[in-house]
């Protein structure tokens, strides 16, 4: 009998080369000969280049080459955006390297090729740069106006885009309690820890790139389409990556110009980002304006939710940048009932960095738009939040459920989940001694915000994605061989850049062919090793990829039952397949899968129609995508002298239906959950009114420290997914999904009495310091 | 980033040292690194030479000096904050050098690197001004005294002469009878002080007999919050000691970035400077 | 040029630098020590902490010639090497309390911890948590980064202890 790997708390395989340094980040990787490159970027918002002189760099000691845009015009084409939401969407060039105008501070201009990256760094401060200032664009609205600064010349708007379901109009007539609230979605930068990096090498013909990127497969295919390389002439290597969040499922105008620059210069060529560049010049992520009316019956019950989102583009768009808020399409209903119910989004050109995915991509922001209004109609009712969110909230009985947006929600106990969290996180407890401050006007005043979060992920269906007008499909695949001597490699299209691939498929194919754990290997991350992937994003590594092993798995035991059938002359149905071991029913005789994989390998008694050796490959697309859902619960201490917050006490209690490794889930909902809390107290990405971000390095934009954050308490209830056979449904993203509204709603909370009842993102000392204060002005209320 | 190039040179002396800074201005002393390094990487200086006086013996270690301690200009944060002489003789120099930075920064950062450097949002200026600390430059002529008060002279600007070098700090003790505490507000561990406050304070019969102040990052220099301190001597604990508080923020400057505007710094000095003097004077 | 000596992991290394190498640079791109990363050009990070003389110290903030006649111990000479070699009880505790994900800040991480234990052996959640404040980590939320300083402390108390 062997234990089942599946559910287990396995340590990871990954650990040991990342814990002695033995790492394979792409800055550790060389070729002989290897030249390296830097940009020179753009100080400017928004201005026509009008001259650029790299001649003073070429002359300097040590430098091999220095280009302009100009020196790529013919060749470096546009950066490709793959998901255009609308038929009338303006989808501007977007030169990799600026030829004639910058849109954002940071846009790289010119570059120059050295022997080191020192003498680089010297190169780049001979070169001359002339700009005609021309002027900023920053504000959103004011971008709309049809009298102002145009980012290009098509105009400011990019798109915009409607849902409607129901007759919003006669909810919203007479309803007895109507919410209007404006909420804003700071901008973020992801911050991985590893810096981009990219290195180039060819043989003067066919190129390798390795880069630091979530996505080697989708790269491949879209640095073929952008440079008329041809594809089978592209191998893509992402190495050991660090980290991604998002912002490394990008094609980057640095991947497309060290291309050219191999491909100019016949030699191997590398580039470092420097965190102070990657600040810059890595796709920030959020950044919305969103104005959400609810209508509700006086005992708050939902009648319709109307959300108008602004999303700022940035200066251009990228691989996704027009689909991530509108993935709110579907989402800002989460899991309440309504009547009716409409979403529009416009996304706007502003001269900033471009936006993209980052950790939840457009459902962190749904979910924060409907959780924060929940907790508004809550106060308006005077119901208490939790109540407020049962009385809308989908029942365990109802799934499958068709939500008014158009999704069917397959399993979920939204009751289970937040009845756990309530009781472990002591809620009336703590709602006790937040009237007991309250009443005794304790400078330090208690906040209590909730959560009931649900997100659609496992991306996704490929017919669902087509009909989003999305570029790609949703599709993913595994082969699984096993070797001659009975041990299993597995090649995986997902590229896992630390969430641990590597472990958990080995505990599935562990179980699904009765090997022990450590005999499998998982290959991923190089399209010459995994030919087919459509990579790691949107919390589908498992949701998709998990299950195309598990596939692969069915047919490579297909396969040895034939085998076993033939050599032990039975019927394939008179196997039985346990632990690894095909038994002839009710007799002695049996094959090992090892001694099989072996038999398929010498290949000597092969039944009619088995080919040789014990592996076989799947692709799986899902029927649905997959629905996560829980409740977060955080208590916050307000100083209401100072306006400090500080989190007390948090709990997650999450449903991401079966669990294969609770170490890793556990560990994804932590970095989660500090993100989503990182976006409601520290982080915010500052462009000032001339267009220059002034939160360049890590000393500006706030990263939480160990120090600045409590310990998360975390538990799960479990309702199987039923959309793929594993009853798996991602959780890469849950924890940052979820996290921000309690943390917000937690906040507000503790000042509500006092007459706030919103606190702008990210909640600083000084806006929660302000927010009272203007209160206390207007003489507050209560 | 990568610093832009520069001339190296490590003098065997104090004396030598000062020789190689007074013969060139664009030269740049070298302590421990840790405020300079960041800025050469980000190329926001370019000096021409580097005078590494980080292993002269003459300015290290911690000494006890009767009525003073004298702190050398190389002793590390990490040291000074674990040296019994300061925590017996100058705590709230223990209490603050505590709060620089993270531990890895605080091993090679130095106690004279980091107020040499003048930075307003640092957190030891404003305990060398509120303890009313000597400072003691060295240069080819010999040592020159100058008075915490003196030292600070503008934005990340010392009065230090070009050829001199900061040898050590002199903190004068404290008798008996006086409590400290230093209030550091920032957002998150590793962010700069929105604002500090530095507290030493003298109880006398349940009242405060004298108390300094030293606020950070309240203007382009350190300052000291004279209209409290005054308005402090005397004041009986609990409302009377608000108000005097209060004052904290008289005649100050502060700046606006990303972090804070002025007025919320005046408000948090205020605040700040109330939770400094009580947790001084020992009432929590 | 200036001539440094400095031993790293053990080994010594005899090399020209310009006065304006960090230590860092010199230590991946000289001397092979890729095990050590740069995560940002401030000093905030920490990924690239080492141990210079026995403390703590971020590699890309101290010059190569700062570092002349210095011990360096970079996260791969903390164990014993090889692929059968054992880690650090520190390492070992960040395994089994699955402390790293990317595995970006780790070496950092790991020296952070080790480093914070020099001084207080059995550490508080608090202390703990204080003495990472100069590590960023974006993967784990730290949750399980304290109990792997926690664990780690315990085995190499354990370690100390036994004869």
């Amino acid at each position: 009998m062997t234990v089942q790997e599946v559910g287990r708390a396995r340590r990871r395989k990954e650990d040991a080369k990342l814990l002695t340094g033995r790492t394979q980040w792409t800055d550790n990787l060389s070729r002989p000969g290897v030249l390296h490159v830097m940009f020179l970027r753009s100080p400017m918002a928004h201005a026509r280049i009008s001259r650029i002189d790299v001649s003073g760099a070429r002359d300097l000691p040590g430098v091999v080459a220095a280009f302009s845009g100009q020196d790529f015009a013919g060749e470096q084409g546009s950066l490709p955006c793959a998901w255009p939401v609308t038929e009338d969407i303006v989808i501007p060039e977007h030169p990799p390297m600026a030829v004639s105008e910058v849109r954002y501070v940071g846009e790289a201009v010119a570059c120059v090729v050295a022997t080191d990256r020192y003498r680089a760094a010297d190169a780049l401060e001979a070169i001359e740069v002339d700009y005609e200032p021309l002027p900023a664009v920053v504000d959103m609205r004011q971008a709309l106006a049809d009298d102002g600064p145009k980012v290009h010349e098509a105009g400011n708007k990019a798109f915009s885009m409607k849902l409607t379901s129901g007759d919003v109009e006669a909810a919203f007539r007479d309803a007895p309690v109507v919410i209007d609230r404006t909420y804003v979605q700071q901008r973020l930068i992801p911050s991985a820890m590893e810096p981009r990096a990219v290195l180039v090498d060819t043989d003067g013909e066919a190129f390798t790139i390795w880069s630091a990127t979530q996505i080697p497969h989708v790269l491949r295919v879209m640095l073929a389409v952008v440079t008329g390389i041809p594809e089978h002439k592209l191998r893509v290597i992402a190495p050991d990556v660090g980290g991604g969040f998002g912002s490394k499922l990008q094609v980057t105008a640095e991947e497309v110009l060290l291309l050219l620059l191999a491909r100019r210069l016949g030699k191997p060529v590398k580039w470092l980002e420097t965190r102070s560049e990657g600040n810059l010049t890595v796709h920030h992520g959020r950044d919305q304006i969103q104005h959400v009316r609810l209508a509700a019956d006086a005992d708050g019950r939902i009648r319709a939710l109307r959300v108008d989102l602004l999303a700022d583009m940035g200066a251009y768009l990228m691989l996704l940048t027009p689909g991530v808020p509108t993935l709110g399409a579907q989402m800002c209903n989460a899991i309440y009932k309504m009547d009716a119910y409409e979403f529009a989004c416009t996304g706007v050109f502003t001269t900033k960095m471009p936006t993209d995915a980052y950790r939840g991509a457009g459902r962190p922001e749904a979910t924060f738009v409907i959780e924060r209004v929940m907790d508004e109609l809550a106060a308006e009712i005077g119901v208490d939040p939790v109540e407020v969110r049962r009385r809308n909230w989908i029942r365990h009985d109802e799934f499958p459920f068709t939500t008014i947006s158009g999704l069917t929600y397959d399993s979920g106990n939204y009751e289970a989940a937040t009845e756990r969290a309530l009781s472990l996180f002591g809620y009336d407890k703590l709602r006790a001694e937040q009237n007991d401050r309250r009443d005794r006007g304790d400078p330090v005043q208690l906040g209590i915000g909730v959560s009931t979060y649900t997100e659609m992920c496992g991306l996704a269906p490929s017919r669902l994605l087509g009909a989003a007008n999305f570029g790609a499909g949703g599709w993913e695949h595994a082969s699984v061989r096993m070797l001659a001597t009975g041990k299993v490699e597995v090649a995986t299209g997902t590229t896992p850049h630390g969430q641990g691939h590597v472990t958990a498929w080995s505990q599935i194919v562990a179980d699904a062919l009765g090997v022990p754990f450590e005999d499998v290997a998982v290959l991923h991350g190089d399209t010459a090793i995994v030919p087919k992937g459509m990579d790691t994003y949107g919390s589908r590594s498992l949701a998709v990829g998990g299950v195309a092993v598990v596939r692969a798995c069915e047919k490579v035991r297909d396969k040895a039952r034939r085998l076993a059938a033939h050599l032990m002359e039975c019927s394939p149905d008179d196997l039985e397949f346990e632990a690894g071991t095909f038994t002839v029913r009710g007799t002695e005789s049996r094959r090992t899968i090892q001694e099989l994989a072996n038999a398929a390998f010498t290949a000597h008694d092969l039944p009619d129609g088995v080919e040789a050796r014990l592996d076989s490959d799947a692709t799986f697309d899902p029927e649905n995508f997959s629905f996560p859902h829980g409740t977060h619960l955080c208590a916050v201490e307000v100083d209401t002298e100072t306006g400090m917050v500080r989190i007390r006490s948090y709990v997650a209690v999450d449903d991401i239906g079966k669990v294969i490794n609770p170490l890793i889930v556990d560990g994804q909902l932590h970095g989660g959950i500090a993100q989503g809390i990182a976006q409601a107290l520290f982080e915010e990405a500052v462009y000032d009114a001339d267009g220059n971000l002034l939160t360049t390095t890590m000393a500006d934009y706030l990263l939480p420290s160990a120090a600045d954050l409590p310990d998360f308490a975390l538990d799960r209830t479990e309702s199987p997914a039923t959309s793929n056979p594993l009853g798996v449904k991602g959780v890469g993203e849950a924890g940052t999904i979820a996290s921000t509204p309690a943390v917000v709603n937690a906040v507000v909370d503790a000042l509500r009495p006092r007459g706030v009842r919103d606190i702008q993102m990210p909640c600083t000392p000084e806006r929660v310091w302000r927010a009272l204060a203007a209160q206390e002005r207007e003489g507050g209320q209560g | 980033m990568i610093p832009a190039q520069f001339d190296y040179v490590r003098p065997g002396s104090v004396a030598e040292a000062c020789r190689e800074l007074a013969s060139d201005e664009d030269a740049k002393a070298l302590a421990g690194g840790q405020s300079l390094l960041p800025f050469l990487r980000l190329r926001l200086a370019y000096p021409s030479k580097l005078v590494d006086i980080g292993r002269l013996a003459e300015l290290k270690g911690v000494h006890e000096r009767g009525d003073h301690v004298h702190i050398g200009a190389l002793a590390t944060h990490d040291e000074v904050m674990r040296s019994p002489v300061v925590n017996a003789g100058c705590p709230l120099v223990a209490l603050a050098v505590a709060q620089v930075a993270d531990p890895a920064i605080r091993h090679r950062g130095t106690f004279g690197g980091s107020l040499a450097h003048a930075d307003p949002a640092g957190d030891l200026p404003a305990v060398a001004l509120a303890l009313d600390a000597v400072f003691v430059a060295a240069s080819e002529q010999g040592e020159r005294e100058i008075p915490a008060a003196a030292f600070f002279v503008d934005y990340l600007e010392s009065s230090l002469r070009q050829g001199e070098i900061l040898a050590g700090v002199r903190i004068p003790k404290l008798g008996a009878g006086w409590g400290f505490h230093y209030e550091k507000f920032h957002r998150t561990a590793q962010a700069w002080a929105i604002v500090g406050v530095a507290a030493a304070v003298r109880r006398s019969n349940g009242s405060i007999a004298e108390a300094r102040i030293g606020l950070t990052n309240m203007g382009p220099t350190p300052v000291r919050a004279h209209a409290a301190e005054a308005a402090l001597r005397g004041a009986e604990l609990g409302d009377q000691v608000r108000r005097a508080c209060a004052e904290a923020a008289a005649g100050t400057a502060p700046p606006a970035d990303l972090h804070a505007q002025p007025d919320y710094r005046r408000h948090l000095a205020e605040v700040l400077t109330g939770r400094a003097v009580r947790a001084a004077a020992g009432a929590g | 040029m200036p001539r440094i000596t400095i031993t790293v992991d053990g080994i010594k290394y005899e090399e020209d630098v310009e006065p304006r190498l960090l230590l860092v640079h010199l230590l991946r791109e000289r001397l092979g020590r890729t095990g050590t990363p740069v995560g940002c050009d401030t000093s905030n990070c920490g990924a690239c902490t080492v141990m210079l003389d026995g403390k703590s110290a971020k590699s890309c903030s101290v010059l190569a010639v700062q570092a002349d006649g210095c011990d360096v111990v970079t996260i791969e000479g903390l164990g014993t090497n090889g692929t059968n070699g054992s880690m650090h009880p520190m390492q070992r505790a960040f395994h089994e309390e699955h402390a790293l994900q990317c595995g970006y800040c780790t070496p950092g991480m790991v020296m952070a911890a080790i480093d914070l234990l020099r001084n207080d052996p059995e550490p508080s959640e608090e202390t703990i948590r204080q003495g990472l404040e100069g590590n960023l980590c974006r993967c784990t939320g730290y949750c399980n980064i304290v109990r792997a300083v926690r664990r780690g402390a315990q085995e190499m108390g354990r370690a100390v202890n036994t004869p």
